[in-house]
């Protein structure tokens, strides 16, 4: 048995991969990173130098959608340092382990490496009735994420669940559906949205934790910069439709055809923040608009809620199904104006009156003045 | 001859409120109209390359421009409310004295069930009227912080910036697109009313309401 852990670089190249493979894998992370050439460098030191970075990765609400994506990342490379080589310690989808040589895995990677492993969170936590709604091994997922995050080094929240809640809890969450940073406070927490993230974007944030030893710049709402700063229709490869006003009007018209801007028919890319028109899925091969369909916003909080996908506007909370913050509008205009000719009517049968009080008025006052005299 | 009914004329809008009264209505116009486009674009068909046209771009463009013109023309009133008369100053808006209260109830009879022929205290603005205005500054400021808190996310200048906190605060930029799209109707419905009551008003009072806001004179009757 070695004395030392393999490093990273040992155990990739003990799997076959070539050292032009490893360098290839290095520069591509580095350029989905979006870190300057020179810091390729950085990453390869890194990976040579480093060894098994101890994770456990757990599974709660959640539809392991956030798995599949990662196994499908452009490199497979990827897939082998994380699932193969970074010494994933526990993870209830793919290890070997079941029952009590699995909990006790999980047990040893948290005494062994105390303060030093990482936890990654796929899925929603439930609150309500004490965490009945999701259990493993005889624990709540609550307890066992608390439990876990006390000696974690960091956490990244998979996906959308773990980051905003996701679907299960849409209205009216009856399982209290939470995400890990509304749990957790003493950690820091990095969220990766998405439903599910992208492969490139999940590797890239733990390929930079790996390298630079500390976590990437978050924004105000704890995602890397890097992935999340900007919008899905600012770099979208249809935005000169969109400026130049050319909609898809429904999705068997000429303009869909034509590729044009799929605003009208719903797409959520103007408020949508991920990386999908940059990076892509499936090894860049497409993404939704490219495919035609409009992006759903799925790595933003509460897309769930703000629904009908297929329209521009979201329905309106407490007015049925479907109804728009226009649909409201015109009926409060409609019923104004119905008002407002109502009031004319009567102002004016009432100011006649008025008119000829007035009128009359002015005669007996002229009368009486010329009495007076 | 009928003395009782001879007139006082007195000068109520400075310049500055109609310059304000004007631009803002100008502004307003254009906000709510590229507002809809951009909510609601025309269906266009057209047979040249997208990077030949940019009028969707052109409306946003205005959009924003108005924006940034309502947002300070809004400034310059709320300073105006310090310095300005007694009919432009800020204590018009918010009703803290009873007799404010008193009239809020006398025009509420006036306008809705039209018996209480009493003419009013305020020369300026009613009472109701101007905490009428009130909530519509409130509206005018939570468009301008929803509408630079989306702005936000596309512009580097800081005064966009300084409002980048917004969405998150208000939910994510679903919540935020639908309050300011709703809010939109809150322009065009107090539009409606408050052309017809400035007609109302001046119809049943005759004391040149509408014409106030072009020259800045009422005119009183003589006590």
């Amino acid at each position: 048995m070695n004395e030392k852990p393999l490093t990273i670089y040992e155990e990739i190249r003990a799997k076959g991969y070539s050292r032009r493979d490893f360098l290839k894998f290095c520069s591509w992370m580095a350029a989905f990173i979006g870190i300057e050439a020179s810091g390729v460098g950085s990453i390869v030191h890194a990976m040579e130098t480093k060894s098994r970075l101890p994770v456990v990765w757990f599974h709660f609400q959640e539809c392991t959608c956030c798995s599949e994506s990662f196994l499908r990342s452009s490199h497979p490379i990827v897939a082998d340092i994380i699932l193969d080589k970074i010494s994933l310690d526990y993870t209830e989808t793919l290890q070997a382990a079941a029952g009590y040589q699995a909990e006790e895995a999980l047990q040893n990677t948290m005494k062994k490496y105390k303060g030093k492993y990482l936890m990654l969170v796929e899925g929603s936590v439930p609150v309500e009735n004490d965490g009945v709604y999701c259990c493993i091994g005889g624990k709540s997922a609550l307890n066992i994420v608390k439990d876990a995050a006390e000696n974690a080094k960091a956490i990244i929240s998979w996906g959308s669940c773990a980051s905003w809640g996701c679907i299960q809890s849409a209205k009216p969450n009856p399982t209290g559906a939470t995400p890990v940073h509304k749990i957790i406070s003493n950690k820091p927490i990095i969220n990766v949205p998405g439903c599910p993230p992208i492969a490139d974007v999940m590797a890239g944030t733990i390929v930079y934790l790996l390298t630079f030893d500390r976590i990437p710049q978050l924004d105000g709402l704890g995602r890397p910069k890097t992935f999340y700063s900007r919008r899905v229709h600012d770099t979208c490869y249809r935005r000169a439709n969109y400026d130049a006003g050319l909609f898809v009007e429904s999705f068997d018209d000429e303009n869909a055809k034509r590729g044009y801007c799929l605003y009208k028919v719903g797409c959520k890319g103007p408020v949508t923040y991920n990386s999908c028109a940059v990076i892509k899925w499936n090894n860049g091969v497409s993404y939704p608009i490219q495919s035609g369909h409009p992006c759903l916003g799925c790595s933003q909080e509460n897309f769930w809620d703000n629904g009908p996908f297929y329209q521009h506007l979201s329905s309106f909370p407490g007015f049925g199904i479907e109804t728009t913050a226009d649909d409201i509008g015109i009926f409060l205009g409609v019923a104004t104006a119905v008002g407002i000719a109502a009031h004319a009517v009567s102002t004016n049968i009432r100011k006649r009156k008025q008119i000829k009080e007035e009128v009359d008025n002015h005669r007996v006052t002229a009368q009486k003045e010329e009495g007076g005299e | 001859m009928a003395v009782a009914t001879l007139n006082r004329k007195i000068y109520v809008w400075q310049l500055a409120v109609r310059f304000y009264h004007w631009l803002n209505a100008a502004c307003i116009v254009t906000l709510a109209i590229t507002g809809y486009l951009i909510g609601n674009p025309p269906a266009i068909l057209s047979s040249s390359e997208a990077s030949f046209s940019y009028w969707f771009g052109t409306v946003r463009f205005l959009h924003f421009l108005a924006a940034f013109i309502f947002f300070f023309n809004f400034l310059f009133r709320i300073y105006w409310g310090f310095v300005g008369n007694r009919f432009a100053r800020w204590n018009n808006f918010i009703p803290l004295k009873k007799e404010q209260w008193r009239e809020i109830w006398q025009v509420l009879c006036f306008d809705i069930l039209q018996i209480c022929i009493k003419p009013f205290k305020s020369i300026g603005h009613n009472s109701l009227a101007g905490f009428t205005y009130f909530i519509t500054f409130l509206v005018f400021l939570f468009q301008a912080i929803t509408g630079f808190g989306m702005y936000s996310a596309m512009s580097d200048a800081w005064l966009p910036n300084l409002f980048s906190w917004v969405v998150p605060f208000l939910g994510g930029d679903f919540a935020v697109r639908q309050w300011h799209h709703l809010m939109l109707w809150f322009f065009i419905i107090f539009a409606m009313i408050h052309v017809y009551l400035v007609f109302y008003h001046d119809y049943v009072e005759g004391r040149g309401t509408i014409s106030s806001m072009a020259g800045g004179w009422k005119f009183i009757e003589r006590k």
